[in-house]
């Protein structure tokens, strides 16, 4: 399947050797704004469809501009949904560089939040120095153990990584549901599933609660610029990612080059589990203190939609985690003050991952916008 | 997919060290057989096999459970042995497949013994429960056979599952199923659309088809169900019982007592069958599957054939996902077919890309299903959460040890661009 990754068009590719500047511009701006606008648009035909009225849409994007950018607490929330966004986006987009679909994003994070959450309520009297680095760090390694199964049988046995993958992922939800359960994990006199609470020495802290206590943005979108530098210059700087973007590219050409891609594809699952599993700790020592069914919310599915939209760069990755955290926040507002479900968000970011990987179609219906395409 | 050494040479070689694992696989069941099923046990077994009230009755299946597990454990060894001995390779997967069923029976009179259980019942269960992985199967097969790869299943059977609840509360049961079976085959038009005609990655183009339908179900579901209650209360399809054959003891109530999707999921397999190798545009469709650009030199449409068979296989996905609500509860929940697609998707590749063979996994994992179900009755020390895990790790070994062998079609899952 290894041939079929690459979405560009043939029209695209001969824009881009026609004219590299624009074709990239086009392809890294105009798309994904369109994308965007396009996905807006039909989210308020689909209000209008079920019976919305006009000023309660008119109403709904108001509030999800307040509640995403309007004021101290929105910029505060946006970023607080930002960072698990972000964080499983770069490990997506790490497997999209080297040719892998990692769909296991939601187990990766599923395990790694609760290996951090166990880390954080079961050692208790060690330093926060200690204490946060450590929960966090067995959040990542839990997550990339759990991913490189995955890569581990991709490189010995051929058994493609979605199937896995989407297997490791359904094996997790039961696997937290157990250990939910178990004596040592779930919180005292509750008969419910919900793990004990993390210790504070083990929480990010909260990182403008001086000016405001309901501020809840914490110190993990620190860990989230150290995550984007960190993929930037292994991507871009470093022989590792050199052979990552080689096999992504070209596999024959790779192995012809010498470069072992079993071992790549192993080390390229587990850092992307890693990432979301650093994803998964970051929410639950951050945002939630305890670990209970669902937490993860679909996390690792958006991230899916947060890599295609930051077309596999880091960078790209942290603006469009920025924004689906600002869809995220602003749609928490939308369902408080206009009445409109938060799962319309959800329908926006699908319809924005299609129009996103169908170039073709954006040209077609916003021909206006476009250089005219060389060639057919 | 990974690129695999096709010399004899190299496939002798992989197919004695497969052999000489599934010995060691077979001895390692074996000893688990002995030491967990035979060794602790005692009491017997008895599984109930008729209902209440049936026209014919028959005595329950009294099996003494220690001694049972210790027949299954030698048979396992000998199977074990069997495969470190020469010629072994040919029989290697069957008496594996033999193996696994045995520790499966060893099982259920381990966690019966004492007690009474109606096998019965949980083979009538595993039919019905089976009715929507089968049908997602399907759809993967048809899609497949024509090179898209079909991640959309799931969403194609929660698209079907929502219009037929929502139909099926104003115009009634058959109208419900014939809106979903449209609205499925309108995901798979579509799917067909992204990556045909618009050349979107085919896993991107099915994860994005999930990640909507799911946001539109659950959006529709939120904002307009909770209000208007009525629209979320379908009539369900009443078991039709076929005459004179659902008198029979066991077979009866397992197979000729059930409602319209569980004759429609067998013959829907059957005339997919039939359409994909035995008729010329099913020779056609497979043609596309393996060598689009020698089916196109042949004058074949590959466009056209991808598109008809991705709706085909969309509508048979809306049939399975109807079931959800008017097959069983009559009403629409939020995400309700909790990764049964991603499931038929598994069922798809067991059965090695062929309906029979989907079914025939469908039933393994419909098996799994109403065994953890009934279980639950049985109270045996192992955790529900892991026997709702084994089918998904089962999946991935077989996934892992099955590449060698089932082949995908050639050109599955990339795109074809007319010269």
């Amino acid at each position: 399947m290894s041939e079929a990754r690459n979405p560009d068009t043939v029209s695209a590719q001969l824009l881009r050797r026609a004219a590299p500047a624009r074709a990239d511009f086009e392809d890294l701006v105009i798309v994904p704004v369109l994308a965007v606008i396009a996905a807006l648009a039909l989210g308020a035909l689909i209000m209008l469809a079920t019976g919305v009225s006009l000023p309660t849409i008119g109403r709904s994007f108001a509030a999800l501009f307040i509640g995403s950018v309007g004021s101290l607490n929105a910029v505060s929330e946006t970023l607080t949904s930002a960072a698990p966004l972000t964080l499983a986006g770069l490990g997506i987009a790490l497997g999209f560089r080297a040719g892998l679909f990692n769909i296991g994003a939601e187990g990766q994070v599923i395990v790694g939040g609760l290996a951090a959450a166990i880390v954080g309520f079961s050692f208790s009297g060690l330093p926060a120095a200690i204490h946060l680095p450590l929960a966090l760090a067995a959040g990542a390694l839990v997550g990339a153990l759990w991913a490189a199964i995955a890569g581990w049988l991709r490189a010995s046995t051929g058994a493609h990584e979605v199937i896995t993958t989407i297997m490791l992922n359904l094996i997790a939800v039961k696997l937290l549901d157990y250990m939910l359960r178990m004596p040592w994990v779930q919180r005292e006199g509750r008969a419910d599933p919900i793990s004990k609470s993390v210790l504070p020495s083990a929480e990010l802290p909260r990182l403008f609660d001086w000016i405001d206590p309901t501020l809840r943005v914490h110190a993990g979108i620190a860990v989230v610029l150290l995550a984007v530098l960190f993929v930037w210059w292994l991507l871009f700087r470093s022989t590792v990612g050199f052979e990552f973007r080689a096999a992504g590219l070209n596999p024959d050409a790779a192995r012809y080059a010498g470069m072992r891609s079993g071992l790549i594809i192993v080390l390229v699952m587990a850092l992307a589990g890693a990432l979301a599993g650093l994803a998964g700790a970051n929410q639950l020592l951050g945002v939630l203190g305890r670990a209970s069914p669902n937490f993860s919310g679909g996390v690792g599915f958006d991230a899916i939609a947060v890599a295609l939209l930051g077309r596999s760069h880091p960078v790209g990755v942290l603006l469009a985690g920025l924004l689906f955290g600002a869809l995220q926040a602003g749609g928490r507002q939308m369902q408080v003050s206009a009445g409109v479900s938060l799962d319309l968000i959800a329908i926006i970011q699908a319809l924005i991952i299609i129009f996103i990987a169908a170039p073709i179609l954006m040209r077609a219906v916003f021909s206006f916008a476009f250089h005219k395409p060389t060639g057919r | 997919m990974a690129v695999t050494d096709t010399s004899p040479a190299a496939a002798g070689s992989a197919r004695r060290r497969q052999t000489l694992v599934t010995g060691w696989l077979l001895l390692a069941l074996s000893l688990f057989v002995a030491f967990v099923f035979a060794l602790p046990v005692e009491g017997n077994a008895s599984f109930r096999l008729a209902f209440p009230g049936d026209a014919f009755t028959v005595s329950n299946l009294v099996v003494p459970a220690a001694p049972y597990a210790w027949v299954v454990a030698a048979v396992l060894a000998f199977f074990g042995v069997r495969q470190f001995l020469p010629g072994a390779a040919r029989w290697s997967g069957l008496l594996l497949g033999i193996g696994l069923l045995l520790v499966v029976t060893a099982f259920l009179t381990w966690a019966t013994a004492g007690k009474s259980f109606s096998l019965t019942g949980m083979l009538q269960a595993t039919i019905v429960r089976a009715v929507p992985i089968a049908l997602g199967g399907l759809a993967g097969v048809l899609s497949e056979r024509v090179a898209v790869v079909n991640i959309a299943i799931e969403g194609m059977l929660l698209a079907g599952a929502f219009t037929g609840a929502v139909v099926g509360s104003l115009l009634g049961g058959p109208g419900g199923l014939i809106a979903a079976v449209l609205v499925g085959g309108a995901f798979g038009l579509l799917l067909a659309a992204l990556v045909v005609t618009y050349r979107v990655d085919q896993i991107i183009a099915g994860v994005a088809i999930n990640l909507l339908v799911l946001g539109l179900t659950s959006y529709v579901s939120s904002q307009v169900l909770t209000q208007y209650r009525s629209l979320n209360n379908a009539p369900v399809f009443k078991a039709i019982n076929i005459p004179y054959l659902s008198d029979l003891p066991v077979i009866g109530p397992v197979l000729f007592q059930h409602n319209i999707f569980v004759y429609g999921a067998l013959i829907m397999v059957a005339i997919a069958t039939y359409y994909l190798f035995y008729t010329a545009s099913g020779l056609r469709a497979r043609a596309v599957g393996e060598h689009p650009e020698a089916a196109d030199t042949l004058g074949i449409n590959v466009y056209r054939l991808r598109y008809i068979n991705v709706t085909l296989g969309g509508m048979a996905a809306g049939f399975g996902g109807a079931w959800f609500t008017l097959g069983s509860v009559g009403r629409f929940d939020e995400n309700m077919t909790n990764g049964r697609g991603f499931i038929g998707l598994a069922a798809m590749i067991f059965g090695r890309w062929h309906p029979v063979g989907a079914l025939m996994a469908a039933l393994v994992f419909g098996f799994a299903d109403s065994l953890q179900q009934k279980l639950a009755i049985l109270r045996t020390p192992i955790p529900a959460e892991f026997l709702a895990m084994a089918p998904y790790i089962a999946t991935i070994v077989l996934v892992a040890g099955l590449v060698g062998r089932a082949r995908m079609p050639a050109a599955d899952g990339k795109p074809y661009i007319k010269e």
